[in-house]
């Protein structure tokens, strides 16, 4: 409803339009700006960033021509501006700035203008279908996201819950594509991605459930601030944080969260589904241009949430690392940008360590990635599970003795 | 007819409600009459993404998230795998055939007409639609309090599905090698 006001107020004209389609295209209108200006750059700086390292580890230089300069000259009105990066103040700046910046903005232009081909045998509809259902499962999960202090798009009681619920229509999606391009490469891609998505999605749902138990609830931003003490420290910076509480018992399952969502997303070394050498580049092996691109997006998005999840889950989310915040006195939007801040860090250093693993490791085989999720990393975790469970109630009971745990209330 | 079902065109939130109903119908009719088994699978996409919505609709954020967690990333999988992995189910005639469709729209209108009578003539009791309060609590506390029982024997009852399926697909391959 004050969407719908402040939408009147801007437009006048809008009051005359029934209240349901003012709602959605102020909706609609709101989701298209947030995608635009916050997840599509995210994405491409990730696979600056993705193509940097890659030329760093192959002995090579990656992307490093296209830049703000280039943009510039490219337009006839900028041209002239261009010529300033020749004059001293701005040459000494560019130096220090990486070239290649915006490849990223270059290659989404290119990809626009590609062929979109489909191929004759394919399942039509589902082929086109499916690069949008990938992505919607994908970027959903960012709604929820605590980027700062008491700051996400929605407050989700169940927070968690919903990105776990989300970012299983991705698996559909997935078996889509493969199908749909009547492709057998793609097809095994697809399934391979699709058995892999389910399987490892069990341990990571109960690492996260470790830190829901302890925390207490699976409000985003709740457990955030569940993170601030610790230790019986009333601010306890770094400390608070879920990874460092317990005497460092949480690592393990920190460590099962990360591996499992590396294989969640599809990253080295758990890229069978699209391992080249074996099925050309699996599910999206007949895709091209745009539809392409979606897939990609879609990868590097949901690169970024495993480490948004983790950052959240385990450390303390916009938290900073120490006790007390430099900004705590300033305006509330410099006190935001803190939390903004330590929380884009957090997340990317995690896109990094993916990044350095994908180039450093090889694959592993389908069977050792079972293996691996069945027989070593569902058992730890449902152990830790239950050990985190024996450490928290014991604790209760030490806090409070008199206190029956909550059964014993329901029962009467 | 809108308005003996105490629905106000006026009110936003009855869009809402039409849109997922609408949804949740049209996709199941289309799970029931497509003649390409895909597309039924996709068209229960559809139906439980209607659903989760209608969950969500009514305050039930945790049982639309779960709806999504299980139907969508489980069991739609599951039918999704068994269609791709089966020989020929490109031939229409082995997937989809249309048995008896004379007896099971009688069947079916029959149940719709109980169906409806049951809707009528219970009294609904109406709640006013204050702000979303949260529920995870709620079934959490019911679980390991006044339900106990039913949700262990309903654990117990999956563990047993699961180590018998294990078992059945172990023996197959034995006596395959």
């Amino acid at each position: 409803m004050q969407l719908i006001q402040f939408a009147h107020g801007l437009l006048p004209f809008l009051a005359k339009w029934p209240d349901w389609v003012v709602y959605l295209a102020v909706v609609f209108l709101f989701a298209f700006a947030i995608l635009n200006t916050l997840v599509a750059p995210l994405t491409g700086i990730s696979t600056y960033i993705e193509r940097r390292l890659a030329g760093r580890a192959q002995y090579r230089w990656g992307p490093n021509r296209v830049g703000i300069r280039s943009l510039l000259a490219a337009m006839p009105i900028t041209r002239p501006i261009s010529k300033l990066a020749d004059v001293q103040p701005f040459k000494f700046i560019g130096s220090k700035i990486p070239g290649g910046l915006l490849q990223f903005a270059a290659d989404g232009l290119k990809l626009f203008t590609k062929e979109d081909i489909i191929p004759a045998q394919a399942d039509k509809m589902l082929f086109r279908l499916s690069p949008y259902v990938v992505m919607a499962g994908s970027f959903a999960a960012f709604a929820v996201f605590p980027v700062s202090f008491w700051c996400s798009a929605i407050n989700l009681n169940i927070g968690i819950f919903y990105v776990l619920g989300m970012s299983s229509v991705v698996v559909p999606g997935i078996l889509m594509a493969g199908w749909g391009s009547a492709n057998k490469w793609a097809l095994f891609g697809g399934m391979r991605s699709a058995s892999q998505i389910v399987s490892y999605e069990i341990p990571v749902a109960i690492a996260l459930m470790t830190v829901v138990m302890l925390a207490g609830t699976m409000n985003m931003n709740e457990i955030v601030a569940t993170q601030r003490s610790g230790y019986g420290i009333e601010k306890a910076g770094f400390l608070g944080w879920y990874l460092f509480r317990y005497g460092g018992l949480m690592i393990v399952p920190f460590v099962i969260y990360f591996i499992g969502g590396c294989a969640e997303v599809n990253r080295t070394p758990f890229d069978l589904p699209e391992g080249e050498s074996e099925l050309v580049s699996g599910y999206h092996t007949e895709y091209s241009g745009f539809r392409w691109s979606f897939f990609f997006m879609a990868e590097y998005s949901n690169m970024f949430a495993v480490g948004a999840i983790a950052t959240t889950m385990f450390l303390g989310g916009p938290l900073p690392p120490y006790p007390v915040q430099f900004t705590e006195s300033l305006p509330m939007l410099i006190r935001f940008g803190e939390g903004f801040f330590w929380f884009f860090a957090k997340s990317y250093f995690f896109v990094l360590v993916m990044i350095h693993m994908r180039w450093t490791l090889p694959r592993y085989r389908i069977d050792q990635l079972m293996q691996l999720c069945w027989k070593v990393l569902m058992p730890i975790a449902l152990v830790w599970f239950v050990l985190m469970c024996g450490i928290k109630m014991a604790r209760m009971e030490m806090a409070a003795p008199a206190e029956a745990p909550v059964v014993a209330e329901v029962h009467k | 007819m809108m308005a003996a079902l105490g629905i106000s065109l006026r009110d936003p939130a009855a869009w809402v409600f039409l849109a997922f109903a609408a949804m949740t119908v049209a996709s199941a009719l289309l799970v029931a009459v497509s003649r390409n088994i895909i597309y039924s699978a996709y068209s229960l996409l559809l139906t439980f993404f209607g659903v989760a919505g209608l969950y969500a609709f009514l305050d039930a954020d945790f049982l639309a998230a779960a709806q999504l967690l299980v139907y969508v990333g489980g069991i739609l999988v599951l039918i999704l795998f068994g269609v791709m992995l089966t020989h020929k189910i490109r031939d229409i005639n082995l997937s989809n055939e249309t048995t008896n469709p004379i007896v099971g729209a009688v069947i079916a209108g029959l149940l719709f007409l109980v169906l409806a009578y049951v809707s009528m003539r219970t009294d609904w009791q109406v709640v006013d639609r204050g702000p979303a309060t949260p529920t995870t609590q709620e079934i959490g506390r019911a679980f390991v309090g006044k339900y106990l029982l039913p949700f262990e024997a309903s654990s117990i009852l999956l563990l047993g599905a699961l180590i018998g399926a294990a078992y059945l697909s172990r023996h197959e391959r034995k006596k395959e090698a």
